[in-house]
């Protein structure tokens, strides 16, 4: 009989990524609600000293699986070893990482449980002890509520990182931690030949809180300089539409839209874009927008919290000014 | 070498969304179709392998009658074959169901690579492409925004947060793809193309061709099925800002500061 709630976390570079702890607190939530327990699957390489910690996010029992082979995240040896411990705890629900190794891993754990997978959610719920779950599509131009068929567990959700409430951590709780016997594989069919970190640790638009993306009106690479210092004055990170990446002056891991990142952040501020709706569709979930362009009549005003007509080399310069005045204020 | 590119087709990412009148579709009644666009840099990658390591690409969709325009794009482009599951019942089939049934029909083609979209941009499922590679049990390299065939081997580079990661396959494989426009540029179907494309081979097939029944796949062997569809709720246009530039600049700053509080 399939019973409570199971995350699978996120590791990387000896510490859990924080959707790990997003999707801890939405089990939690989700496992309450089915009066049953959270219990969590943590793989990687270094990990069992830290799993207990994953208690703080309301996780009541880890498995953990650590080996050296676990290093880098190869869905060939992830899968088998997840699917492994998945026999035995036979979970009612599955919640995992919607972030870029997180899609390739559920997918295929899903296929191999046989298992319904809701991909990206945004929101879930549990209805007559069943899962619901909401998810955008066409990258945000609607949302689509999922239901499971009676009786098919378990039911499988990625969680969009950046968009569950994350619990306030209570060091006072501690998981019980239980190594799982799980034999990890050497896993001969790919291979990691190089990681290269981004310069300069930029923060992914996926998890990005702040946002300043440049399109067109920029004119050219140099000016992005001024986007920026903006973005580290704010602590946040620059994106582009496609006019700006199709011109190569931003590389095309910045490129916010339908057919680039879908970002959530709680400030977008959009700086010589038009909104075309391929570009709308990935940035219009931002909780406030704020938009930069001369002509009156570009669409992004009609999703901008704040609009400000001007032609933004006026603009931002001064704007900028006034940012470091009030950020050497408080 | 045999390259198979999945193709799925997709509304226009011009689309202006619509719900339809079951409450749980779309209303496609004014969509234009088109290949999806991370398919169409799959098919370009699968283009410029065949020029330089004498591969033969099949085109593979599953979908009714209007996907051959698709696949014809491709074999515009420089496919040379196209293959086309349309049965109406496969209507309804969730994510695992429609990889059954590329599976299914994989395996009826010659394969050393299998090339997709890291998604299509109508669900955004991310996922169809994956599950095909666990079903038909060979590994997949993701969302590979370079690929390179290297002593036998498939070899590509994958984004990740805050990193790039440069992976090796044994063959044959499954590759989806990422990136951007800018990143494939995907070549235009020529004139000459065209005309070529209406005489290169397009199979259709049925369930039944394939070996399957209706209720492995189809909305009779779904496990998860969507029940309703809303959409977002209109941002409404907020307050345009006005004065002199210095008193915009400090009103915005006021604003996210004190109001909006994000600053
Ligand atoms: C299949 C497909 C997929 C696509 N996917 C995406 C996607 O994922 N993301 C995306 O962004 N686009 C996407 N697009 C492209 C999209 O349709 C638009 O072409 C693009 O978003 C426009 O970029 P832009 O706003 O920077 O440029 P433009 O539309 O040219 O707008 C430039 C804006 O800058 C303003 N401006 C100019 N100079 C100044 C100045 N000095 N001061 C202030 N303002 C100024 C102008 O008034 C104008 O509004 C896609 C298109 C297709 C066909
Ligand atoms: N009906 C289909 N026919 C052919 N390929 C498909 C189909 N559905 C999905 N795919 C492939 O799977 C990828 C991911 O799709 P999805 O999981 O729906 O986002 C797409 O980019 C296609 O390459």
């Amino acid at each position: 009989m399939a019973q409570g709630v199971c995350v699978i976390t996120e590791f990387r570079e000896g510490a859990f990524r924080r959707v790990s702890f997003e999707i801890a607190s939405e089990g939690r939530r989700l496992a309450d609600e089915l009066g049953e327990p959270l219990l969590a699957i943590a793989l990687g390489a270094g990990i069992e000293s830290l799993a207990a910690g994953l208690g703080n996010y309301g996780v009541d029992k880890v498995y953990v699986v650590d080996d050296p082979k676990l290093e880098d995240y190869r869905a060939e040896i992830y899968v088998p070893a997840a699917a492994e411990v998945l026999k035995s705890l036979d979970p009612k629900v599955i919640l995992t990482a919607a972030s870029v190794d997180g899609k390739d891993f559920s997918a295929r754990l899903a296929a191999r449980l046989g298992a319904g997978l809701a991909t990206d959610c945004t929101e879930l719920k549990m209805e007559g002890g069943s899962l619901k779950a909401k998810r955008p599509m066409y990258a945000g131009k609607a949302f689509a509520w999922y239901e499971w068929s009676d009786g098919s567990w378990p039911q499988m959700a990625s969680c969009r990182p950046n968009v569950m409430d994350c619990l306030a951590p209570d060091t006072s709780k501690n998981a019980e931690v239980e190594k799982a016997q799980v034999e990890v594989a050497e896993g001969n069919e790919t291979q990691v030949l190089n990681i290269e970190k981004d310069a300069g640790g930029k923060i992914d638009l996926t998890e990005a809180e702040i946002i300043v993306s440049g399109g067109r009106g920029m004119k050219g690479p140099e000016n992005f300089a001024m986007l920026e210092e903006l973005a580290t004055l704010l602590g946040g990170t620059v994106g582009a539409s496609r006019s700006a990446v199709d011109s190569g002056w931003r590389p095309h891991a910045d490129q916010v839209g339908q057919t680039g990142k879908v970002v959530t952040p709680t400030l977008y501020i959009a700086c010589g874009i038009s909104g075309a709706i391929q570009h709308l569709a990935g940035m219009g979930s931002s909780k406030y927008i704020v938009a930069v362009n001369k002509d009156p009549e570009a669409p992004i005003f009609s999703k901008a919290d704040y609009g400000v007509v001007e032609d933004l080399f006026n603009f931002m310069p001064v704007f900028i000014e006034e940012v470091k005045t009030l950020k050497s204020t408080c | 070498m045999d390259i198979v590119v999945l193709v799925k087709q997709v509304p226009d990412t011009e689309t202006k969304i619509r719900i339809g009148g079951d409450g749980k579709t779309i209303d496609t009644s004014d969509v234009k179709w088109i290949m999806n666009p991370y398919d169409e840099y799959a098919v370009e990658a699968a283009l410029r392998l065949q020029e330089n390591a004498e591969a033969t690409v099949t085109i593979l969709s599953m979908g009714p009658e209007r996907v051959v325009e698709s696949i014809r794009t491709a074999l515009a482009m420089g496919a040379d074959q196209g293959v086309l599951v349309n049965d109406p019942a496969t209507e309804g089939s969730d994510a695992l169901g429609k990889a059954k049934v590329l599976a299914a029909a994989l395996r009826s083609l010659d394969f050393d690579l299998v090339f997709c979209g890291h998604r299509a941009v109508d669900d955004d499922e991310n996922q169809v492409g994956i599950m095909v590679a666990e079903l038909v049990g060979i590994p997949h390299l993701g969302l590979a925004v370079s690929v390179e065939l290297v002593d036998g081997k498939v070899k590509i580079e994958r984004p990740i947060e805050g990193a790039r990661v440069t992976l090796e396959g044994t063959l044959p494989a499954l590759v989806t793809f990422g990136g951007a426009h800018a990143v494939w540029n995907p070549r235009y179907a020529s004139l000459p193309g065209i005309m070529k494309a209406k005489k290169k081979p397009l199979d259709t097939k049925t369930l039944a061709d394939l070996g399957l029944s209706p209720n492995d796949v189809g909305a009779g062997g779904a496990t998860i099925k969507v029940t309703s569809m809303e959409l977002p709720t209109e941002r409404q246009a907020g307050r345009l800002l006005e004065g002199e530039t210095a008193e915009k600049a400090k009103e915005l700053v006021r604003l996210l500061h004190e109001e909006a509080k994000v600053i």
